[in-house]
């Protein structure tokens, strides 16, 4: 398990021409901790998330500095930040099995006790026992049903043993009885590995249960809110 | 193609490396030919050739070139064969999707699309020459038809046939035939574009029916959508040549016949003459599309006050019928042309007016098979290669477009189009004086050179857009895994394009596999394809001997795009989620 980081925003803000897409934002996330970030449909969330794991594409341009554990990152490339990120939709590769999916993602070392080949496979299995999903290693992704191809996407981030975790609305697709239970698998795992979570929602009932701190993203044109 | 254009970077740093180089190389792959080739043909045509003894600048070629016998009918073929096929095609193309897109049945429309954009031009052209000859299946059937109503017609095969009539009707229609499913395609990519389902529904929620609501509201937003490979079409119809040779006329024949019967003249001198032609026929193409530009603006000017007219139109029935007997009648042929050359490549004797032959033997197959081993190894071996070769340099584009964080512009694709809008004759004479100083004529480089400028811009389409289409959130969430750019290419993009890989490959194999003026012209004689045997054998060949060619020329494309569908459907039998 990765040890406890925090990951620091300074100054950080997404242009796309000469203009931002939100105020300047200074934040910070401990570890263990679920910091949310609330804000309309196009403020700029995703976009956020992006420049933090280093997706950010297109026009948009990245400001400011990004922190884990007290390094800047904003110069790497995203395979390199030890970010790790869950989308609103599971983002399952449909041409590897569920078990191939959790191995694309996790570390290799080879000739460490943990690392090797079938060190690998036992760690990929335990981890689906660990979500009630024991004996789905080899089945096609597509014949899961939705709440289980979130929790293996899921398991799918966190065995890359990432150093933060962004959560971008990962819960909107799900109904709602799912919903709440699928919320909680996220968190006690986020919590569990000492992670700095940043979640971004506009469900206030996503915020709540996450328990952390609130930001809300100001847009550009007003000030932002203390 | 992605090069060129302005690069956007973003905040990661751009992991390019030689990737960067591909786009490069790609453009100097099809385009340096293309120039050089154009200048080549050029020089000669001023009196410049110093392998013939050309060197002093003179307007000879064009003089002997203006006094050639039947210049002006060439010419006048040309055209009206040309912009009519275009635009028969365009508008049976048209008024198929304006009646099916969208419907239950327009799914056999893009099922038979593959198959029917895989027969090569000589085979189809072989086909539907069967078809329309005096002793062809067409008058057998009416002969027979006639029997049953208790007439006597046709007895004996009639002395005239719609075959090589000097009007050039037949190539009109072997046109149509060819061309028509192409444009179907290439509106089907265009619709996807320009998301044509949500318009109609709105303007039929006004009030409109079918066809008027595709007509005012649909088309306008389709057809810059298609107008470079309808341009393409244009310029293929107006300089076609294989086709020509089996369908068209002889006396006079179109121009481009008449420019390659100057180029393989035993008379070297007229290789100057030739030259000048082959400007004269690029001139044509130039002109004629430019001329098809201006009436497309005037149509545009013209009918805008209709679009806004408020006419609802009526139910459209005659419009949604000649779509469908429209294309019924282009998939028959082309499918009634196909079976009758298997049919003639298994007879033993045929007689007319018999509408089936009396005895059928393999005898020509173990003849023809025989005979046509080292063509179809050639064949086989060129499509691979250059497929091969050209599907590798579109993956590395797209790819270089991804990391660079680019996107392509319309002029990248008028670029891609080039070597489809500049006639084959007008540059390949070029290529080849170039091939010769470089001592590199013959050769299978050469070849399969020859080969890739037409096969690169047809597999780059293809694949872009299936490769721009992939959500690009999958290659992110690798990435964020710590996968590294190049695994991501391998392992998630690779293998879920793996379909639409194949698909092109397939094409390109299509593609290569009818190439026929490449062939003679970089082949310089040393290599045989099958389709240089087929066109060799229609004139005056024995139709069992061209049933063969034929049905083997049109065979492996055929295997390439049933390879195409059943491996990738193999490899993910278990994955239902693989597109």
């Amino acid at each position: 398990m990765s040890p406890a980081a925090t990951l620091v925003l300074q100054d950080v803000s997404v242009r796309v021409g000469g203009r931002r897409l939100f105020q300047p934002l200074d934040l910070t996330v401990t570890a263990g901790r679920i910091t949310t970030i609330m804000g309309p449909s196009g403020s700029g969330k995703s976009s956020l998330l992006a420049l933090i794991c280093g997706t950010l594409a297109g026009p948009l341009r990245p400001e400011g500095r990004v922190l884990l554990d007290g390094v800047p990152i904003g110069h790497l490339p995203p395979e390199r930040r030890g970010v790790g990120i869950l989308f609103q939709d599971d983002l399952l590769f449909p041409h590897l099995s569920v078990g191939e999916n959790l191995l694309f993602g996790m570390p290799r070392r080879p000739g460490t006790a943990t690392g090797g080949r079938a060190a690998r496979r036992q760690n990929a299995r335990n981890a689906l026992a660990n979500a009630d999903l024991a004996g789905f290693f080899d089945r096609d992704p597509a014949t899961l049903s939705g709440g289980q191809r979130a929790r293996v996407a899921v398991l799918r981030t966190l065995l890359a043993e990432p150093r933060a975790l962004l959560l971008d609305e990962p819960f909107s697709k799900l109904d709602m009885e799912l919903r709440g239970r699928f919320r909680r698998f996220v968190f006690d795992h986020a919590e569990s590995r000492r992670l700095p979570t940043l979640l971004v929602t506009h469900d206030m009932a996503d915020a709540d249960s996450a328990g952390g701190p609130m930001v809300t993203l100001a847009c550009a044109e007003t000030k932002a809110e203390p | 193609m992605a090069a060129p254009l302005r690069e956007l970077r973003n905040g990661a740093p751009a992991r390019r490396g030689w990737l960067a180089l591909v786009p490069w190389a790609t453009l100097a792959v099809f385009l340096g030919p293309v120039v050089l080739g154009l200048i080549g043909t050029l020089l000669p045509a001023f009196g410049i050739l110093p392998a013939l003894g050309g060197t002093g600048l003179t307007l000879t070629a064009w003089e002997r070139l203006a006094a050639a016998p039947g210049l002006a009918g060439s010419l006048w073929l040309s055209v009206s064969t040309g912009v009519a096929s275009t635009l028969l095609s365009l508008a049976i193309a048209l008024a198929v999707l304006a009646a099916g897109y969208g419907t239950r049945p327009f799914a056999w429309v893009e099922r038979l699309l593959a198959p029917l954009l895989a027969i090569p031009h000589a085979a189809l052209a072989l086909g539907l020459a069967f078809l329309l000859a005096a002793s062809g299946w067409g008058v057998r059937l009416l002969h027979g038809l006639g029997g049953l109503a208790g007439a006597d017609v046709f007895a004996l095969p009639p002395l005239h046939a719609p075959l090589q009539d000097p009007d050039g009707i037949a190539l009109t229609l072997g046109l149509v035939v060819k061309e028509t499913p192409f444009l179907v395609l290439m509106g089907l990519a265009g619709l996807g574009q320009v998301n044509a389902a949500r318009s109609l529904a709105a303007a039929r929620a006004l009030g409109y029916g079918r066809m008027t609501a595709w007509a005012k509201v649909v088309l306008p937003q389709l057809y810059p959508q298609i107008r470079l490979p309808l341009y393409a079409v244009l310029a293929f119809s107006l300089s076609v040549v294989d086709m020509a040779l089996i369908l068209g006329p002889g006396t006079p024949p179109p121009l481009a016949v008449q420019v390659l019967r100057w180029f393989n003249d035993p008379d070297l001198s007229l290789r100057f003459v030739a030259s000048a032609g082959a400007c004269l026929q690029l001139a044509l193409v130039v002109g004629l599309i430019g001329l098809w530009r201006l009436a497309e603006m005037a149509a545009a000017r013209l009918l805008r006050p209709w679009l806004t007219s408020g006419r609802r139109g009526t139910s459209g029935v005659l419009g949604r019928t000649a779509g469908v007997l429209g294309w019924a009648a282009v998939a028959g042929t082309s499918a009634a042309g196909m079976l009758a050359m298997a049919v003639w490549s298994v007879a033993r004797r045929w007689r007319f007016p018999d509408l089936l032959p009396g005895e059928l033997t393999l005898d020509t197959w173990a003849r023809g098979l025989a005979l046509l081993a080292g063509p179809l190894g050639a064949t086989v071996l060129v499509a691979a290669l250059a497929s091969a070769i050209a599907v590798a340099l579109s993956l590395g584009c797209l790819e270089y477009e991804d990391r660079a964080g680019i996107r392509p512009s319309t002029r990248a694709l008028w670029l891609l189009y080039t070597p489809l809008l500049v006639p084959q004759i007008a540059f390949l004479f070029g290529i080849q004086v170039l091939l010769v100083l470089l001592r590199l004529d013959g050769t299978l480089a050469a070849l399969v050179w020859s080969h890739l400028l037409f096969v690169l811009p047809y597999v780059f389409l293809t694949l872009s857009d299936p490769w721009r289409a992939l959500d690009r959130r999958y290659a992110r969430a690798a990435l964020c895994l710590g996968v590294r750019p190049r695994t991501v290419f391998w392992r998630v993009k690779l293998p879920m394009l793996l379909r639409p890989i194949l698909f092109a490959a397939a094409v390109g194999i299509a593609v290569s596999v009818a190439q026929y003026l490449p062939t003679l012209f970089a082949g310089a004689g040393r290599y045989a394809t099958l389709t240089t045997e087929a066109v060799g054998q229609a004139a005056g060949g024995d139709r069992r001997t061209i049933g063969v060619a034929a049905v083997a020329q049109m065979a492996v494309p055929l295997l390439g795009f049933a390879l195409a569908l059943a491996l990738p459907a193999l490899a993910f039998r278990r994955r239902r989620g693989v597109a």
